[in-house]
This record gives structure tokens, C-alpha cells and sequence, in this order.
């Protein structure tokens, strides 16, 4: 039977910096990848970017093509890992080979939701998540001259995918459940900006609704969706971009601790001895919520992977916790957000004395700029049209920095590390850079 | 590794750092061409703060524990296995504008003439020493071993 000193499971962000981390340590200790795709390690937000055409498969490549070499790992593509034995530190393949491992990294990310729907065996209904479903869709596209789309589903994905059928020239059709798009980011203004973005390009937004039924015509193709209340909408292709949740299959019948995500201690360890878990799979401290949750972005996705790693090898590195944020560019409108951007979200109206919004906003450029404060502390923006320098809010977010001194400085177009509390500035560069 | 340390009380906000960081990026490297003839124009890879009296040149820290390298979706920010430097790599990088999500420093720009890419210090490539340390008249930006 094979042996490992490590083995991964995953080919993605959290398993990569992983693996990376763990030849920092160790230049020798045997490691074995599985990943259930069968391609190189890809960027997975760039399957949008692919299939609108603007970037080709070679550059899709997360790492160069030398990587496992380079890193002396032994791969083993387009296998899924179906059982663990914990106890027996033992991991069987859908092929029946059989693994034994010292330590485990368990990075397999999410999984698409799929809502059960009439219909929805249909030939153009796809999800969108992997570079196969992004090969998927364009081949079907071009075989079947596609015009008209619906994308169901109004989050990341289902702005990240239409923003690439549009550049395919295809009128796209979001319905989503919420009373608008991107809600789980954004507040309402910054929805509105993006939503009349996507209109501009001829793209309509369906608010307050969901589709009942993708409707079939000749061989088997999709030819329209049935909205809640009964309208029809003509289209030649469907999306489903519902959402993305941990991918647990393979952990459920085992002693590893699960809430939505696998529950992971600050070393990213799991509640198994020498079994470690990162990215979207897991669910580890929101900064902000102040309780763990599953967020799906990709730094947080590298940097547990990179602790993780870490950890396995021998080190003492902590992840402290991650927040929620994300950089779109749609309908040419580049927007950053970060935390928590709308009081509203938070159940429980008692609370909604204690925060300070200042914003700015200038509907006829699509400039507009939030940052939300409680306590004192930033703990949301957005920004949309200018995005520069956003990360300096997002260092005062990360390492709680008492804002009230300046506050009026924060919304200024000359915002910069000038405009930050002098010590925080000292702090941030302290013998490396600026001295005050 | 080599890093460039900041001192704002040499500084005087005379921007020739500015200037020699934009030609030194240009196709040309010949100032006017770079200024007036050529697109995209190459944008400098540091900003000047100032503010009354207060001024200092500021560019990429190429932080030990560096953001950008975790955000970045493409894997076009990366370190120079040599230099120690965090470098984009233009080819690769599609402008998602993550790394500027992240940077405390707020050092990387857009550069969106042409392909969108991330525009960042380089260290001018890390075997000599960047042109806005040369040209610094005061020593108000200095490279050392750090
Ligand atoms: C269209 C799209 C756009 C996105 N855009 C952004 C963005 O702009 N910004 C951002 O921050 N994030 C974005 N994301 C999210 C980002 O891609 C994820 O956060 C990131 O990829 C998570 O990495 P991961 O390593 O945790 O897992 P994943 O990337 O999900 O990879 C998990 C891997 O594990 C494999 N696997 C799973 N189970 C098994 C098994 N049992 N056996 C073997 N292999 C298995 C899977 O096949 C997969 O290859 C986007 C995602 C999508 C789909």
C-alpha cells in the first residue's frame, strides 16, 4: 500500500500555498496530491475571464507548470477521495487504491448548490465553478449560437458569469431571490449602481422572484425558464449560481467536527489528531461577525492553506481569522468591498444606534464611498468607480485601529497614510519604512 | 534582503523619484518620450504623500507577510526566489484589483491604458539600485540591508 507523510486533497488555492509552506520546512517529507479534477492547479475566478475570452487556458495556470516538480510532489489527478479512516490514518480513492498517511490536508473547497428543479435535466443548464463547466458552457454557446441567457442567482458567481456571456454578446436575464443583487455584500446603493451598470449593457435584473421551471424544446435543449408568478423568459442557456457551500461529502461519516463548514481550531487543525483543514471547506472566525463562518474568498483560502501547511511541517503559526470582502469589476464599474457594509444585515434593530456611517455618493459618475464605524473602528466599506488605496481601510479594519481622531479625513480624495492616527502609521513601518 | 527605508524628515516633496521611477518603467527610458510618446504611458511605481510641511515618497514595503501574495487569484504577485522582492507579473495579471484590496499601504496602482495590470515597485529589478533611491537629492529614501 502507498505511503505519505503528507496528503492533500484539493488542487486549489488552500492546497497550493499549503503545499508551498510545507517545503519551506521540509524539503524531503514525501508528498501526495489528489484532486478529482484531472487539470493542472487553475485559478478559479479566472473560469469567467476564460470564458468571455480573456484569457486563454495557459494562462489559467495558478502556478507555473513546473510546480510539482519544482516541489517534488507526487500527484494523483482526476481521483476523488471517497472515505477516510481517521484512526487508521487511511484515505481510499473511487478507484479502490488505498493511501496511508502521517498528516492530512483536507482543502475540497465548495460545491454549487443545486436547487432541485423541473427541468433542470435540460441540455444549457449548467453550474459555473470548475474549468470544465466553464469549457462546458462555451462549447455550448458556439454550438448552439446562444442569444439570450438566464443566470439564476444574483451573487458573485452570477455577476462574475455574466459579465463574461456579455462579452460574448449574449443578453442576460438575473433573477435572484433577494430584493436586489450582490445582497450579501452590498448595501442597497451599491446594488443600484451595479444593477443600472448592467442594464447600460442591455442585461436585466429580476428582483423578489426565482424560476419554478427551465422549459424544454426540441432535442431535449433548453428554450425558457417559468418565473414564481408565471412570466416566461425566452433563453437558450441557463446558469445556476445559487450559491457555493463547503464540500463535506467526505467528512460527514467521520469523528471530524462539522457545522457548516469543517470546524477547525486556530492552528487550522480539525477535532482529528494530525488532520487539518483550509478554505472554502472550512468555517474559522469571522473578525467582524465575531463567530466562525464559511467565507468563501480566495486570500482566505490562501492564507489558511500557507498556516495550515505550516502547522503540518512542525511550525506554531496561528490564523487569527478572516474577513469577508471581494473586488468586482462590472459593467466597467470597479468596486471594493470589505466587512460589513450595511447595518441592516445584522438581525436585531437595538444594536443600530451604535454605528457611524460616512458616505459619499455621486449617482451621475457611479462614484460612491461608505465606510461604516462602530465603536470607533472601521468595520465595513465599499467603494465603487475610484478603488485606489482601498487597502489601507482594510488594514484599519484587519488590526482595529481607533478612527475617531480622524474621521474626517477618512472620505477625503488625498486619503492616505498621512490621514492615519500617527501612531497607527509608525506601527505599519516601523524600521522598515517611514519614520515619524 | 535589500529594502528601501523611508526618511520624511530629508524629504521635500521635489517628486524626482516620481519622475525617474515613471522613465525608468517607459519603453524609451528617455524622459520626453516617456512623458509625451508613448502608450500606454508607464505610470511611476511610488506615490508622494504631503501635507503642509510633511512629505516622503512611498513605495512597495515588500512586506515579509505580504496580503497581496494571499490575494492575489491568478498567481501573477509572487516573490523573486533571488531578490526577496514581491513582483506582479503583468502577463499574467488581469487587473482584479485584489492585491489593491489588501495593500495597508495602498502602493499598487491601476494601470488601465492598456491590459489591465497591477502596477507596483519592482526594486528595478533587485540587482542594482532602484532609480529613486540614486536620484533622491537628500538620501530621504535610502536602500539597506534589512
Ligand atoms: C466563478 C467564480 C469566481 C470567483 N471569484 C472570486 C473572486 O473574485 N475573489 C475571490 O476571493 N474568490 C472568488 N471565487 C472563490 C474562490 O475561487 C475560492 O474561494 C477558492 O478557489 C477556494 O479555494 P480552495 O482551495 O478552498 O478550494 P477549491 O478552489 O474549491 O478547490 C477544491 C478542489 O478540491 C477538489 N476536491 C473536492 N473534493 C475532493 C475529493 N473528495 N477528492 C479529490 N478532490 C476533491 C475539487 O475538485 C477542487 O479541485 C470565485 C469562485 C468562482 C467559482
Amino acid at each position: 500500500m502507498e505511503k505519505t507523510k503528507y496528503l492533500i486533497i484539493g488542487n486549489s488555492a488552500a492546497a497550493i500555498n499549503a503545499i508551498e509552506a510545507i517545503r519551506e520546512r521540509d524539503k524531503n517529507g514525501s508528498i501526495f496530491l489528489v484532486s478529482e479534477e484531472t487539470c493542472h492547479t487553475y485559478s478559479r475566478p479566472l473560469i469567467s475571464y476564460y470564458l468571455g475570452n480573456k484569457v486563454d487556458e495557459a494562462r489559467m495556470l495558478y502556478r507555473p507548470p513546473s510546480f510539482y516538480e519544482d516541489h517534488d510532489v507526487r500527484t494523483c489527478l482526476g481521483k476523488r477521495v471517497v472515505h477516510l479512516d481517521v484512526s487508521a490514518r487511511e484515505a481510499f480513492m473511487d478507484d479502490q487504491t488505498r493511501i496511508l498517511f502521517d498528516k492530512l490536508l483536507i482543502a475540497t473547497g465548495g460545491a454549487p448548490f443545486v436547487p432541485e428543479l423541473p427541468g433542470a435535466d435540460s441540455e444549457g443548464v449548467f453550474t459555473f465553478t470548475t474549468l470544465d463547466d466553464a469549457r462546458h458552457v462555451k462549447m455550448f454557446v458556439s454550438d448552439h449560437c446562444v442569444k439570450k441567457a438566464v443566470v439564476i442567482g444574483g451573487g458573485l458567481i452570477g455577476l462574475k458569469v455574466t459579465e463574461a456571456l456579455i462579452d460574448l454578446s449574449i443578453q442576460v436575464t438575473i433573477v435572484e431571490l433577494s430584493d436586489r443583487i450582490l445582497s450579501a455584500t452590498f448595501d442597497r446603493t451599491a446594488s443600484g449602481i451595479i444593477e443600472r451598470g448592467l442594464m447600460k449593457t442591455g442585461c436585466s435584473c429580476i428582483t423578489c422572484n426565482t424560476v419554478e421551471k427551465i422549459l424544454k424544446g426540441k432535442k431535449n435543449l433548453v428554450n425558457g425558464v417559468v418565473l414564481k408568478e408565471g412570466t416566461k423568459i425566452d433563453c437558450g442557456l441557463v446558469i445556476m449560481a445559487i450559491g457555493v457551500r463547503p464540500r463535506l461529502d467526505l467528512v460527514r461519516d467521520t469523528v471530524i467536527k462539522i457545522n457548516r463548514g469543517i470546524m477547525v481550531d486556530e492552528y487550522l487543525k480539525t477535532s482529528a489528531e494530525d488532520i487539518y483543514a483550509a478554505g472554502d471547506v472550512v468555517e474559522t472566525y469571522d473578525l467582524i461577525a465575531g463567530s466562525p463562518r464559511p467565507i468563501a474568498i480566495l486570500p482566505n483560502a490562501a492564507q489558511q492553506g500557507r498556516i495550515a501547511g505550516t502547522n503540518m511541517a512542525g511550525g506554531d503559526k496561528k490564523y487569527t481569522g478572516g474577513i469577508a470582502m471581494n473586488s468586482i469589476e462590472i459593467a466597467g464599474i470597479p468596486t471594493i468591498s470589505v466587512g460589513l457594509t450595511d447595518p441592516a444585515m445584522i438581525p436585531g434593530k437595538e444594536t443600530q444606534n451604535d454605528f457611524e456611517i460616512l458616505q459619499e455618493y455621486n449617482e451621475r459618475d457611479s462614484l460612491y464611498k461608505k465606510v461604516v464605524i462602530q465603536g470607533g473602528r472601521i468595520i465595513g466599506i465599499i467603494l465603487a468607480g475610484k478603488i485606489d488605496r482601498a487597502g489601507i481601510y482594510t488594514g484599519l479594519i484587519k488590526d482595529r485601529i481607533d478612527v475617531s481622531q480622524v474621521k474626517d479625513r477618512l472620505l477625503k480624495d488625498d486619503f492616505g497614510l498621512l490621514s492615519l492616527p500617527k501612531e497607527y502609521r509608525k506601527h505599519l513601518v516601523t524600521g522598515h519604512g517611514i519614520e515619524v | 534582503m535589500k529594502k528601501i527605508v523611508i526618511h520624511e524628515e530629508y524629504c521635500m516633496g521635489c517628486r524626482l523619484c516620481e519622475i525617474h521611477c515613471l522613465v525608468e518603467h517607459s519603453k524609451s527610458k528617455e524622459i520626453i518620450k516617456a512623458y509625451k510618446g508613448e502608450y500606454p504611458k508607464a505610470l511611476p511605481r511610488l506615490l508622494v504623500e504631503e501635507k503642509g510641511y510633511i512629505s516622503f515618497a512611498l513605495q512597495c514595503r515588500h512586506c515579509e507577510d505580504a496580503p497581496c501574495l494571499d490575494a492575489c487569484m491568478t498567481g501573477a504577485m509572487h516573490r523573486d526566489p533571488k531578490t526577496g522582492a514581491v513582483i506582479c507579473d503583468e502577463d499574467k495579471c488581469v487587473g482584479c484589483w485584489m492585491c489593491i484590496m489588501v495593500c495597508p499601504f495602498g502602493v499598487i496602482a491601476r494601470n488601465t491604458q492598456g491590459k489591465k495590470v497591477a502596477s507596483k515597485c519592482d526594486l528595478c529589478g533587485g540587482e542594482k539600485t532602484p532609480v529613486c533611491v540614486k536620484y533622491c537629492p537628500n538620501g530621504a529614501i535610502v536602500l539597506e540591508e534589512i
